[in-house]
């Protein structure tokens, strides 16, 4: 029994089909562990080798390891919530309510909305870490600010999403947010230094063209906002996130590699 | 009963705004000098402490009321993760002290002459971590639904009216700061400022291993951003704020007719009423010469001050541009704390109060 298991096992792993996809086998040599770390698209973001220290759980937390896998499970339970989701005033809360009531067992919204809070605190966790190991000393800096930047952008990421089940904690979380926009010096409505701007008495920042406005594409959280906001959410900002995660990652790697005590 | 009643009311009394800050800030710097705490004991103490104190507080409904909203749930989570991380990075860096002062090397040292392969030492350490996060959020998922309030109603109001919890930080800097401050300048300069770190730090030392011995001004400055001006306040305006962003302390129930006398006042107003017993005068620039001699002096003086008296050390290490925006960044951040304090012993509202147009600091 046990060598007819061994004759199949065999069998399949020699054929024509399964060695066209996986070309080095079981990695059981140097030589292998080093063909599958090259040979494979998404291994090869790590190097062939890598410090003893840079490993260990004690010293990276994996807390960067951990956001960008937050990060992909948001975009595959995103991508599945968006089949069902339409960002208009009339649809968007039943949509989501659809989602409760309807699916059985249904959780991607769970995992999307916990995921999310999720990628908040590691990014701060692995911020800390980054800080608490001095990693932003050169030659880390830029990709230290870099990831200050991509720190921002979850922060987006997050309060886009806030708004899109359009209920009553969504808009008025989101107001609350906004409504800072409108206090921007010179370019808000109610800001420092806004009403000084005008030619005779044309005031040349108004409720219809201030900053708050530019964020809202309305005067208030209304349907200008919500598809502004899903557009910003699905799109626009992962896209930006999703290049500059490629940058952070490469400039790990071309920057030394995970720090270590020089 | 009594007893219980009576820790309640002083836990409740003990986490106003004013003596949360002080306490937080004095037993920061207390406590990362405090070594007993970084060690294995010292921090299954403070976690029992902690948990302990958490787990026996879901007992009262009030705090169970706000503590168990869906959305708050990840911010508890938040306290046991940023302070477990906050211990472990700290008892990190005391052991390798104590290696340093030995005149060994650091724990990574040791570690980072050798290089291992990464199939298979990294490829499963990775693939252990997505597991146990995907269990987690699995888990998590089942346990706890996502919360959905009734339809989006433009002309109801919630009390309180909270943004996003992550930005609760900035919203509890709104007591304190006009909006233009605390929603747009400070958001701004804290994202400058984190940017600005590597380039300000000089510091060789420290560079890719644990330690406090050898930085200890740069991590007493971040932690004093990170745990209390960021994350603390996010937990306070989390749980402590409620309806008309009043104070409740944890135990407290959110009464909407909670009222606070607001008695705050203007420095120009102290000066010239309080002080020089006359009537404000009518222009604007005179009435607060006062105010924006203060600010001025704070923004562009203190810095110059500094560089000759307390923080000449800095000055002469680091070169002056370097030291200059390093010096301001720095007193940006001390700025919150400062007004916080100025409003709870002076009642003091604005420093600079113009508004003509809107400028009020």
């Amino acid at each position: 029994m046990a060598s007819r298991w061994r004759d199949l096992q065999q069998s399949i792993v020699s054929s024509q089909f399964w060695k066209s996809i996986f070309r080095v086998g079981i990695p059981n040599t140097n030589r292998k562990r080093v063909l599958a770390m090259l040979g494979n698209v998404v291994l090869h973001l790590h190097p062939v080798k890598t410090r003893k220290s840079g490993v260990k759980m004690r010293y990276t937390w994996c807390a960067g390891g951990v956001t960008f896998f937050l990060f992909l499970v948001l975009t595959f339970t995103g991508l599945l919530l968006m089949f069902y989701y339409r960002p208009t005033v009339e649809y968007a809360f039943v949509d989501i309510l659809d989602l409760r009531e309807q699916v059985p067992f249904g959780i991607m919204r769970e995992v999307h909305r916990w995921g999310a809070h999720a990628m908040v605190i590691s990014v701060w966790i692995h911020m800390f870490r980054v800080f608490m190991t001095g990693s932003y000393k050169p030659p880390r800096e830029f990709n230290w600010v870099i990831g200050v930047i991509l720190l921002v952008l979850t922060l987006l990421l997050s309060f886009t999403g806030y708004l899109l089940p359009w209920d009553q904690l969504a808009i008025w979380a989101i107001t609350v947010g906004s409504n800072m926009a409108s206090a921007t010096p010179l370019l808000g409505i109610q800001g420092p230094g806004t009403s000084l701007l005008k030619i005779g008495d044309i005031q040349l920042v108004t409720s219809t063209n201030d900053a708050r406005f530019g964020l809202l594409g309305g005067r208030f959280v209304g349907a200008g906002a919500l598809l502004r906001f899903y557009v910003l959410h699905c799109v626009g900002i992962p896209l930006i996130a999703a290049f500059l995660m490629a940058v952070h990652f490469w400039r790990v790697r071309k920057d030394g590699g995970i720090s270590g005590p020089v | 009963m009594a007893l219980i009643e009576f820790v309640k009311n002083a836990i409740d009394f003990l986490s106003a705004p004013q003596y949360l800050v002080t306490g937080a800030l004095i037993g920061l710097v207390l406590a990362i000098h405090w070594r007993p705490i970084w060690t294995p004991k010292g921090g299954a103490v403070l976690f029992a402490l902690l948990a302990g104190g958490i787990g026996l507080s879901y007992l009262d409904p009030n705090f169970n009321k706000v503590a168990t909203l869906p959305d708050n749930v990840p911010i508890v989570g938040m306290i046991f993760l940023v302070g477990f991380f906050f211990w472990f990075s700290m008892t990190q860096a005391y052991a390798n002290d104590r290696r340093i002062a030995e005149g060994r090397p650091p724990f990574e040292g040791e570690d980072s002459a050798q290089k291992v392969f990464s199939w298979p030492d990294l490829v499963y350490v990775e693939l252990i971590c997505l597991v146990i996060v995907m269990a987690v959020m699995i888990v998590w998922s089942i346990y706890l639904k996502a919360p959905l309030e009734e339809p989006a109603n433009p002309t109801d109001s919630p009390n309180p009216a909270k943004a996003p919890w992550y930005f609760l930080g900035l919203q509890e800097m709104l007591v304190y700061f006009d909006p233009w401050l605390a929603g747009v300048a400070f958001p701004s300069i804290i994202i400058v400022g984190l940017m600005a770190i590597p380039y300000i730090d000089t510091n060789p030392k420290g560079n890719g291993y644990f330690t406090f011995r050898e930085r200890r001004w740069e991590i007493t400055i971040f932690l004093t951003g990170f745990l209390v001006l960021w994350c603390m306040l996010i937990v306070l305006g989390t749980f402590l704020r409620g309806p008309n962003w009043n104070f409740f302390g944890p135990y407290e129930f959110w009464d909407v007719n909670k009222l606070v006398p607001l008695n705050n006042i203007n420095l120009s107003e102290i000066i010239w009423i309080k002080v020089l017993k006359r009537s404000l005068p009518n222009f604007w620039l005179i009435r607060e010469m006062f105010g924006l001699a203060v600010v001025g002096f704070y923004v562009a003086a203190l810095p110059l001050v500094f560089s000759k008296t307390l923080l000449r050390r800095f000055y002469e290490k680091m070169d002056p541009v370097r030291y200059f925006i390093g010096v301001s960044l720095a007193l940006m951040m001390l700025a919150l704390p400062i007004k916080m304090y100025l409003r709870w012993i002076f009642n003091l509202k604005y420093i600079v109060a113009i508004p003509e147009f809107a400028f009020n600091i």
